[in-house]
């Protein structure tokens, strides 16, 4: 076993499902702080693109979130934990175009069945676990420098 | 070529976001869907898009793009300016459809490189 490594940064925040009026307020967050901490543009452009994204399924499917942002020597990683309706067949969300978004959450340009797709290209090493009727769990970890 | 010289050339309105108009334009995108746009673009670029609401902000400011032009003359919906005046990203109106604004675009950014 190796040593742990030791946390340069660590903050949690919510997110509320159902509010797209604040939807990216934590992606924002994240990226501005990643950027404070001197983490390269390219690896906070993939934090930003993942954290948007889990940021907007929430928004569009979970009751709430909390959302883990860690920053470790080598990593950053960001854990969403949502309550919500959960995912049935992950496989079939892993498909690009394959989506369950009503209309009104398309008419935005939503839930184009691109989102879990993005979160698993920008991401170096990506998990995904789900509960139909209680919630999904994502682990992305972006690799640094 | 910065945004002010797309705007002038196209004879864009600009609806706010004016502090940004010096930035350098790298390339566009043109698309309606988020999650394409947030996919598929790049940092500089000028984002084409006939959506109007507010979360078109975060998306141009998470990809940090040089500007967002709204086709078909729409017009942007309040908290959208607001939004994007605090991000300084400029909003602007365009007349022409998607495909002709895009092209004329195109040209302009590739005939002077």
């Amino acid at each position: 076993m190796g040593e742990p490594k030791p946390n340069l940064y660590s903050e949690s925040f919510p997110i509320e499902g159902g509010n797209f009026n604040s939807a990216g307020i934590v992606s924002t967050g994240i990226k501005s702080i990643l950027k404070k901490l001197g983490i390269p543009g390219d690896i906070v452009r993939k934090a930003a693109i993942v954290s948007y994204e889990a940021e907007i399924n929430v928004v569009s499917y979970a009751k709430k979130a909390v959302v883990n942002l860690t920053v470790v020597p080598g990593a950053v990683c960001i854990e969403v934990i949502d309550e919500g309706q959960g995912i049935p067949n992950i496989d079939l969300a892993m498909q690009e175009g394959y989506s369950t978004a009503d209309q009104k959450i398309r008419e935005m340009g939503f839930g184009a069945g691109m989102g879990l797709c993005n979160i698993r290209n920008y991401s170096d090493d990506f998990h995904i676990e789900s509960e139909v009727g209680k919630g999904t769990h994502l682990k992305m970890t972006i690799q640094t420098p | 070529m910065n945004v002010e010289a797309i705007v002038a050339a196209l004879g864009l309105e600009v609806k706010c976001g004016r502090e940004g108009l010096g930035r350098e334009v790298t390339g566009g995108y043109t698309g309606d869907l988020l999650s394409d746009v947030m996919g598929n673009s790049k940092e500089g670029y000028i984002w084409i898009t006939r959506q109007v609401h507010q979360n078109i902000v975060a998306v141009a400011s998470l990809k940090e793009h040089a500007g967002i032009i709204l086709i078909n003359a729409c017009e942007p919906a309040a908290e959208t300016l607001q939004k994007a005046e605090a991000e300084k990203i400029p909003v602007m109106v365009s007349d022409l459809p998607a495909f002709e604004l895009s092209g004329r675009i195109y040209n302009l950014l590739t005939s002077q490189s």
